[in-house]
């Protein structure tokens, strides 16, 4: 292997990897010494070959210390870590000596890195001895770890990113992929363009930006996949297009799996009036990928966030056993995750369902294998609750005590309004993180603060299994350490010193490795035993490899299955017999329209790191409830209105945006917005908490909702140099601005109600300030500026709708000023800058504002008394008192 | 006016602004029409009366704001009897006779008599020391008491008052205001603008009693102080009242003319007798009687077409602006201010920098408009008002600065 030089030795730019989504892109960053960075992509990296989205374009400005949580917090005071560890390790012997070690549970997330996730899974799972430690990745691919344990035997992505420019035709199945991979995108986009013979067919109800390079684009209804690839695979097989030499030695199930699909779909009519769509687009996709040996079908949460995800993942892979395509360039089924390191918690064992390094509860001897390794004694033998069940199972008091890492459950779980009571119940809340607020964190017992990116030091692996190092930039500020440090020192608090004696992320690297390595005959996919034992320097100079990697081998194996070899006890593919079913919950008569959530293509997840940049807050700075004209028309919402959002689970507010892009009969949201951000953004309150039944995954891509347009008397911004805290009432959203927080804001009560309230929040906000007022009551507008220092703290404007407020980046580029002069007061007030110049020399008619320039101008063109000037300019024609002057300059003239 | 060989005569009382308005007028329009004899009480020809607060801060002489001179009405063959009042008028034989026993025929007569400073019947208001402010006298009377005198009280707080003060203060007396309202220029200001102008005001020295009922003048021969019905006592030695003017109808009420607060006019400025027209402050037109010059001038100007023979030119009436000429306190008001009657109202208020605007809109035309501070767009909103056209579409402008009209500058 080749070792890159020890990165701080590289002259301060280190290799590093994207904090953002599961295509794991290849970053250089460095220092700017304040606190920020520059990043720019890495050409070298495999993933990404220098390129960078607007995420990661933006990553050196997510790194201010604003907001960030810098010690630990015991019931909302400020403690050290001995106390705080202390603490949590007591109340957790406590709560398990009490209550057996199952009413403890840990909820992490694709956020951490692979050495956190590892202890994390041991400590719990391994020594406190309890079943209950789920992730948030769940959430995001669990569907498709089910799908490929069931056709696969492991939990294996078989292809490769290059597969994706390889292929001629690319079919992305509920993946909007130009806003949550960008650079996936743009890899497959500037393959299309050097071979225009390649086609991408995008399947996905919304006709999303992913859609701009689509030759056909399939806007299925919610949940449909499995009649559309079962339909497919009946078009496959009766049409010939069969490989059939692969599919007798090493695949089982196909005359099942046929006949399930025949059963409910039996040909393309069927399927379309299942998907709802025109048979022809049917036929036609089903043509193309008959016609292409070299297919991909990329699938994303579109697939795997529903009732169905595993079956929908299984449909789709069937198609690929049957025509053999899989495992060979430029073809494969695909799975792409939305987190950095949803890959590096699937191989550590880090879902309920799993065990660790690819081993399961299933198997006795791996249940003992890994007890011998971990030398565990409590090793709990029995899978955990999945991530619904477990916060399900905190609300009813059976787990007591839940340790919440790097992720924020009260946002991005379903029925997020239960899971807030649940928390709100629970005995003992701890939350890591490296941000003070959060919806969660405001729910915690104690907060443990983590390293940021950019601080913490480690590995992750990508959608294409490559794993590669995370690096520090600068040493984590204030008291924030490692998750795995935290989870070490509760590791020997709780008697388990030796366990968890780690030095650094090189120690659990190495055991992680050792593991995967561990008793494994080539019967489980996940083996990285070549890296088992390499010394810290090494492990500092990793260059991102692909899994499995084992001992003694070269490690460049880049695609699986392609010879047919399988994980499964027999070695063969499964075809899986699925049969279409719709979303759990239909819509009804109450809840006409159903409810797709998603993300956008500048907010990452909760917006604890994009929202705090202006930039990536610029694109969409409020949440939008996307619908079709028709609907909004049938259900009397405007466009730019706001929209109340309501399900049997819960409600929400939000901006409505009318788009024919939408599928009538649907509306699409936004995932990210949080409490902490708006006082009503929270789509998750509305989502139902139904899941797959293999999975766990819930459904969060359709929720039945019935939608009503909000009355507003007015709507607003306040623009200030410091957060506000509002009251619920109303609407707000916060958006990061450069030197400012924004808020948008509307309400039911009178203009002047509204700011009235304002002005008593800005009072307190600004004690001292100088005010300007714009105050216009007859039309509802009102306006003021907060001027202190010379700076402007403050600024905010009221209407009675949109067309009484002015542009938000006139006064909100005055934050960046450093004094405000006194031109620019009034530009406050009125949201920009002032027209003509305002030199017209100095003024000699008062009354009608006539400047010298003007009057000896009009001289120099032929007036030649007062009462030609007068007649011009009207200057001198009101008071007169300005009639001296005039006739002075006449007099100097003449 | 029946054509004669002889040009018609016609007799102008009064030689203030709008008189002289008048005249120049037709001397420019029609010189030989009318043969003009030109009475005026005060001893010189004719002066800028609103710069007369300037004579007295000293930034301008008297010489500086005379208009004319005895050579400007022989140039133009203008017969001018300075300081010279005219008494009485004749109705039937079309006669007027003047103080100094002359006596002069007309064909059409033209009351220009001005308006007097209101003085109030105060005991002491005889005192010396005790002034009002209306003409160039009473500003030189002022102007010789500051050489000895330390103190002033200005009695009346509107512009003039105002205007008083400041000549005072800069002349570098100590000077109170004593105002009987609530606050400052109530005629022209509301509440809010009256409190920036007196706290800029403050800033340069002046004091100010407000809700002030002047009771007495008191002092042994020579003012020594003013005293309030509060029971306060303002020690000063001098005294400047400053509580408006009256329209001078003394003249046309002897003669028969229908009067009322001031002549009445129509809207050919004709009196109730057709061969006497009245133009200026002395004037009451559609129940309105204007203290300000563009109204007398609009007269004036409407006036001198129609002697000129223009029959269809009329004078509708005028919607006033004031500006308050005093240094650098930026103040104008116009129109109507006091948003009763649905009429709507709004306001941009920079305290810090005594900046503050109020508009008025009524059936979203632009009804009045208050500036402190910055008075530059006075003119526009002025304009904007004569003209009666809806403003709704500068609703922000008119507001917030006619420079937010247009399109906005370029970044530099």
């Amino acid at each position: 292997m080749t070792v890159l030089p020890l990165a701080r030795e590289a002259r301060d730019i280190v290799r590093t990897t994207c904090a953002y989504c599961g295509v794991g892109c290849g970053v250089l960053a460095s220092s700017d010494g304040q606190g920020g960075a520059t990043v720019a992509g890495d050409p070298a990296h495999p993933a990404n070959f220098g390129r960078l989205c607007s995420k990661g374009s933006a990553l050196g400005e997510t790194l201010g210390l604003e907001g960030r949580l810098l010690a630990p917090v015991i019931g909302g005071r400020p403690a050290g870590w001995d106390e705080a560890l202390d603490h949590v390790a007591n109340r957790f012997a406590a709560i398990a000596a009490a209550h057996g070690p199952d009413a403890i549970a840990f909820y992490v997330s694709g956020q951490l890195l692979t050495e956190d996730y590892y202890v994390a899974n041991k400590l719990l799972k391994g020594f406190i001895g309890s079943r209950h430690l789920d992730t948030n990745s769940r959430l995001c691919m669990a569907s498709s770890v089910a799908g490929h344990r069931r056709a696969f035997g492991s939990d294996t992505v078989p292809g490769t990113y290059e597969d994706l420019e390889l292929a001629d035709l690319v079919v992305l199945v509920g993946s909007n992929l130009a806003w949550c991979h960008p650079v996936l995108f743009q890899r497959i986009a500037a393959a299309r363009e050097a071979r225009p013979d390649m086609r991408v067919v995008v399947v996905d109800p919304r006709r999303t930006a992913t859609c701009d390079i689509a030759d056909l684009h399939l806007p299925l209804a919610a949940g449909s996949d499995v009649a559309l690839f079962n339909g497919l695979l009946l078009h496959l097989h009766d049409t010939g297009v069969v490989d059939r030499r692969f599919v007798d030695r090493h695949t089982v199930g196909l005359d099942a799996a046929l006949a399930a699909a025949r059963a409910a779909t039996p040909d393309v009519a069927a399927v379309a009036r299942w998907c709802g769509l025109p048979a022809a687009d049917v036929a036609r996709l089903y043509a193309w990928v008959a016609q292409s040996e070299r297919t991909v079908t990329v699938y994303s949460q579109g697939v795997n966030q529903s009732s169905a995800g595993t079956d929908k993942v299984n449909a789709i892979i069937n198609t690929h056993l049957l025509t053999g395509r899989i495992g060979r360039p430029g073809m494969g089924p695909f799975s792409v995750t939305g987190q950095p390191n949803a890959m590096g918690g699937r191989e550590v064992g880090a879902l309920a369902n799993q065990l660790a390094a690819h081993m399961d509860y299933d198997d006795p001897v791996a249940i003992d294998r890994v007890r011998r390794f971990w030398q565990a004694p409590h090793l709990a033998t029995g899978a955990g609750h999945k991530a619904i069940d477990l916060f399900r199972a905190i609300g009813t008091g059976e787990i007591k005590a839940v340790w919440v890492m790097a992720t924020n459950p009260a946002v991005s779980m379903p029925d997020a309004g239960q899971v807030v009571r649940a928390l709100q119940a629970c005995d003992f809340v701890v939350v890591s993180d490296f941000v003070r607020d959060t919806d969660t964190a405001r729910l915690a017992h104690v907060l443990l603060p983590a390293a940021a990116w950019g601080e913490k030091d480690g590995t992750v692996t990508n959608s294409e299994r490559r794993i590669s190092r995370q690096r520090p930039l600068r040493p984590a500020p204030g008291l924030a350490r490692p998750d795995w440090w935290a989870l070490s020192q509760i590791g020997r608090r709780l008697g388990y010193a030796e366990a968890f004696d780690y030095h650094g992320p090189a120690d659990i690297f190495r055991e992680h490795a050792r593991l995967s390595a561990f008793e494994n005959d080539g019967a489980r996919a996940f083996d990285i035993g070549a890296v088992a034992d390499i010394p810290a320097s090494l492990y500092d100079g990793l260059e991102p490899f692909q899994w499995p990697w084992r001992a003694g081998e070269s490690g460049l194996q880049q695609r699986l299955f392609g010879d047919g070899s399988f994980h499964t006890p027999d070695r063969r593919g499964r075809f899986v017999a699925v049969t279409p079913r719709p979303p759990c919950h239909a819509a009804t008569e109450a809840f006409p329209l159903v409810l797709n959530t998603g993300r956008y293509r500048d907010q990452w997840h909760t917006m604890t790191r994009t929202g705090r940049t202006p930039r990536l807050s610029a694109h969409r700075p409020v949440p939008l409830l996307a619908v079709h004209p028709d609907d909004a028309a049938r259900f009397g919402l405007a466009d730019d209105g706001l929209a109340h959002i309501e399900s049997r689970w819960g409600a929400a507010v939000m901006r409505v945006q009318t788009t024919a892009e939408q599928r009538p009969g649907t509306v699409f949201a936004p995932m990210h917005w949080t409490g902490v951000l708006s006082a009503a953004g929270r789509v998750n309150e509305v989502v139902n908490p139904q899941a797959d039944p293999i999975s766990g995954q819930p459904e969060l891509k359709a929720t039945p909702v019935r939608v009503s347009a909000v009355a507003t008397r007015w709507q607003g911004f306040v623009l200030s140099r410091q957060p506000l805290a509002f009251d619920c009432r109303g609407y707000w959203v916060a958006v990061r601005g450069a030197g400012h927080w924004r808020y948008e804001l509307a309400g039911p009560e009178a203009p002047v109600a509204a700011w009235e309230r304002l002005e008593a929040l800005a009072t307190a906000a600004v004690t001292e300030a100088e005010w300007l007022l714009y105050r216009d009551p007859a039309i509802g507008r009102y306006r003021a500026a907060l001027l202190h220092g010379g700076q402007l703290q403050l600024a905010m404007y009221i209407a009675p709708d949109a067309a009484g407020l002015p542009s938000r980046i006139g006064p909100a580029a005055l934050f960046s000023e450093a004094r405000i002069t006194p031109g620019q007061r009034r530009s406050v007030l009125a949201g920009r800058d002032p027209g003509r110049s305002a030199d017209l020399g100095p003024a000699v008619c008062a009354c009608h504002g006539v400047g010298r320039d003007a009057i000896e101008k009009a001289i120099a063109t032929g007036c030649r008394t007062t009462r030609a000037l007068g007649e011009r300019l009207r200057a001198g024609t009101n008071c007169g008192s300005c009639l001296p002057e005039l006739r002075a300059l006449l007099a100097g003239v003449a | 006016m029946c054509p004669s060989p002889a040009p018609p005569r016609l007799v102008v009382a009064g030689n203030g602004m709008a008189a002289h308005r008048l005249l120049e007028r037709l001397a420019e329009d029609s010189p030989q029409r009318w043969s003009i004899t030109v009475f005026g009480a005060e001893p010189r020809a004719n002066y800028n009366r609103i710069l007369l607060s300037t004579v007295l801060s000293g930034e301008k002489s008297a010489a500086d704001v005379m208009d004319t001179d005895a050579a400007w009405f022989s140039r133009r063959g203008i017969t001018f009897h300075a300081g010279v009042a005219i008494t009485s008028i004749d109705r039937e034989r079309r006669i007027v006779h003047d103080a100094a026993g002359g006596q002069a025929a007309y064909d059409h007569l033209v009351l220009a008599t001005g308006s007097d400073a209101v003085q109030l019947p105060l005991p002491g208001k005889d005192l010396d020391g005790v002034r009002t402010f209306r003409d160039l006298d009473d500003v030189e009377h002022l102007i010789a008491a500051t050489r000895t005198r330390r103190r002033a009280v200005v009695i009346g707080g509107g512009l003039l008052g105002l205007e008083a003060a400041w000549g005072l203060r800069q002349r570098g007396l100590d000077v109170t205001v004593v105002h009987l309202m609530g606050h400052l220029m109530e005629r022209q200001l509301d509440r809010t603008a009256a409190l920036y102008l007196q706290r800029d005001l403050e800033r340069r020295g002046i004091r100010f009693a407000l809700r002030a009922d002047t009771a007495a003048i008191e002092g042994e021969g020579r003012v020594e102080a003013v005293r309030l019905r509060d029971g306060r006592r303002l020690a000063t030695d001098l005294v400047v009242m400053a509580v408006g003017v009256r329209p001078n109808v003394a003249l046309a009420r002897a003669a028969g003319l229908a009067v009322r607060r001031g002549v009445l006019v129509d809207d050919a400025l004709a009196t109730s007798d057709t061969a006497i027209s009245a133009i200026g402050e002395c004037v009451e037109h559609a129940g309105q009687v204007y203290g300000l010059v563009a109204p007398a001038w609009a007269q004036a100007d409407v006036l001198a077409a129609r002697l000129a023979g223009n029959r269809k030119v009329a004078y509708r009436g005028s919607i006033v602006g004031t500006n308050l000429k005093v240094a650098g306190v930026a103040v104008y008001a116009a129109g109507d201010i006091a948003a009763a009657d649905g009429a709507e109202e709004a306001v941009c208020a920079d305290p810090d920098t005594g900046l503050y605007r109020k508009v008025v809109l009524r059936d979203g035309r632009l009804a009045g408009a208050v500036l402190v501070g910055d008075a530059a767009d006075g003119g526009w909103l002025f304009d904007l008002m004569q003209r009666g056209e809806p403003v709704l579409h500068l609703r922000e402008p008119l507001v917030l600065g006619r420079a937010f009209a247009e399109p906005a500058r370029q970044a530099a």
